[in-house]
């Protein structure tokens, strides 16, 4: 951090060794952190970013899963390309264990969701402010823009974050800065106030004005949302993951496999994932260990996991029927089917479970 | 340039994970020194020429073989 004794208040503030001023941005990838960026830029600063990953990040594993569409460009990391094309250093922080209490105890709750965007963005703040002031950085700053998320972008949610990241007068949000009080990089005069923006509100417009006259035209869409606890299916998987627990917790495996294939709850003590498709299916996959892993033998049909209590023959048996109900033998008398668990292969031959014994409440 | 080359297994592993692998091995690397990455996720093919590019990194070769890709890239500055 600069010494206040350095500040003049005439001239733009330039700290010792003449070196410009420095600013670390949170970085998304996504049009509002991207222009947060630039305007900065437009100023003279010197930018750095930081992306974080909280391991419910939507477009990065889930583009990786999913079945790319002949001729589509493979998916990508939204972040790094912002970065790439704004020119500037980005430091990618693996987040994914800390943030574990985050999702589970958030002490200001959850949004529509399992999103807890208010703790979320605390949290995120604190870190970059640490890695600020370690790596030399003399303010942070923030795509945020006032009133576009119902939680955590409000007039009196601002002020938390600022005060519980422990951050307040050194989080900059260009964007809406104009609709702010003034924080310290602009009261030094770091800052130039009049060239910041006063964007409010859910709607694009300005901000897609502002992309244009900085030339900025490949930018993710922001309907895609970009967090799977904001996802009411997601959240309901992760919900019914703690029910069958008894307890708020979860691995780094438990929250990639919510990301795929039908789950299927038959039972409180046990649950199955069936695979969707290819690529699906080889994801799953990866996951055998320690689960009973079910496959057609002789005709197409999806890879399905089963997890839980599952040492019952009769319980294996009613999984086999559900999984043989998504294979090509759905309407066949009888299914062979594989079912691994701990080195050992039983074969079973089922008759698929019609869809009337297959009742909706056991989707989860 | 330095002979030895380092190897990072990153298959199965999905975005953003093969990035993070390479950025952490990165750092023990001398510059110029060489770096092999082994990866199945399909966006090391736009991410990888990213992050070299914003890190400086050299991306020497980049190549597909079915599901899995190989990548050599340099250490820059
Ligand atoms: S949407 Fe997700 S990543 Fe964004 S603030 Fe909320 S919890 Fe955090």
């Amino acid at each position: 951090m600069v010494d206040d004794s350095e500040i003049m208040t005439t001239t733009p503030f330039v700290p010792a060794g003449n070196r410009p001023i420095r600013a670390l941005g949170l970085l998304s990838g996504g049009l509002d952190s991207t222009l947060a960026v630039r305007l900065l830029q437009e100023q003279g600063i010197e930018v750095g970013c930081v992306n974080f990953h909280t391991g419910f990040c939507i477009q990065s594993h889930t583009g990786a899963m999913r079945n790319p569409r002949e001729g589509a460009p493979p998916p990508r990391h939204d972040a790094l390309h912002a970065a790439q094309t704004l020119g500037v250093k980005l430091h990618l922080i693996d987040i994914a264990s800390d943030y574990v209490r985050i999702v589970t105890h958030p002490k200001h709750g959850y949004g529509k969701n399992l999103n807890p965007c208010l703790d979320c963005k605390i949290f995120m703040v604190a870190k970059a402010w640490a890695m600020a002031k370690e790596l030399g950085y003399d303010f942070i700053f923030s795509g945020e823009v006032l009133g576009q998320r119902p939680m955590s972008q409000r007039r009196d949610t601002f002020p938390v974050i600022d005060r519980e990241a422990g951050v307040a007068g050194w989080l900059l949000r260009p964007l809406t800065a104009l609709r702010m009080p003034e924080t310290e990089p602009e009261k030094r005069g770091w800052v130039d106030r009049t060239r910041l923006e006063g964007f409010s509100g859910r709607g694009r417009k300005p901000q897609m004005a502002l992309a244009k006259k900085f030339a900025i035209n490949d930018y993710p869409s922001p309907a895609g949302g970009c967090c799977f606890l904001t996802d009411e299916n997601y959240a309901r998987k992760l919900r019914d993951l703690w029910a069958f627990r008894q307890q708020r917790e979860y691995s780094m495996e438990d929250i990639l496999l919510l990301k795929a294939g039908r789950h299927i709850r038959p039972a409180p003590h046990f649950k199955l994932i069936v695979g969707r498709d290819q690529t699906e299916n080889r994801f799953l996959s990866g996951f055998r260990k320690g689960r009973v892993v079910i496959q057609t033998r002789n005709i197409a049909g999806p890879l399905t996991l089963m997890e839980g209590e599952v040492s019952s023959r009769e319980d294996r048996l009613l999984a086999c029927r559900i999984a043989a109900r998504y294979s090509k033998g759905k309407e066949s008398s009888k299914v062979a089917m594989s079912v691994e668990y701990e080195g050992v292969t039983e074969v079973m031959e089922v008759f698929p479970l019609p869809a009337h014994e297959l009742p909706d409440q056991w989707h989860v | 340039m330095s002979d030895s080359i380092l190897e990072i297994d990153a298959r199965d592993l999905l975005c953003p994970m093969p990035i993070f692998k390479i950025d952490q091995a990165i750092m023990g690397v001398p510059l110029q020194g060489r770096v092999k990455l082994v990866a199945t996720d399909p966006g090391i093919e736009r991410d990888l020429p990213a992050w070299c590019a914003i890190n400086g990194h050299v991306l020497i070769d980049l190549a597909r073989k079915g599901r899995i890709w190989t990548a050599i890239v340099e250490k820059g500055s």
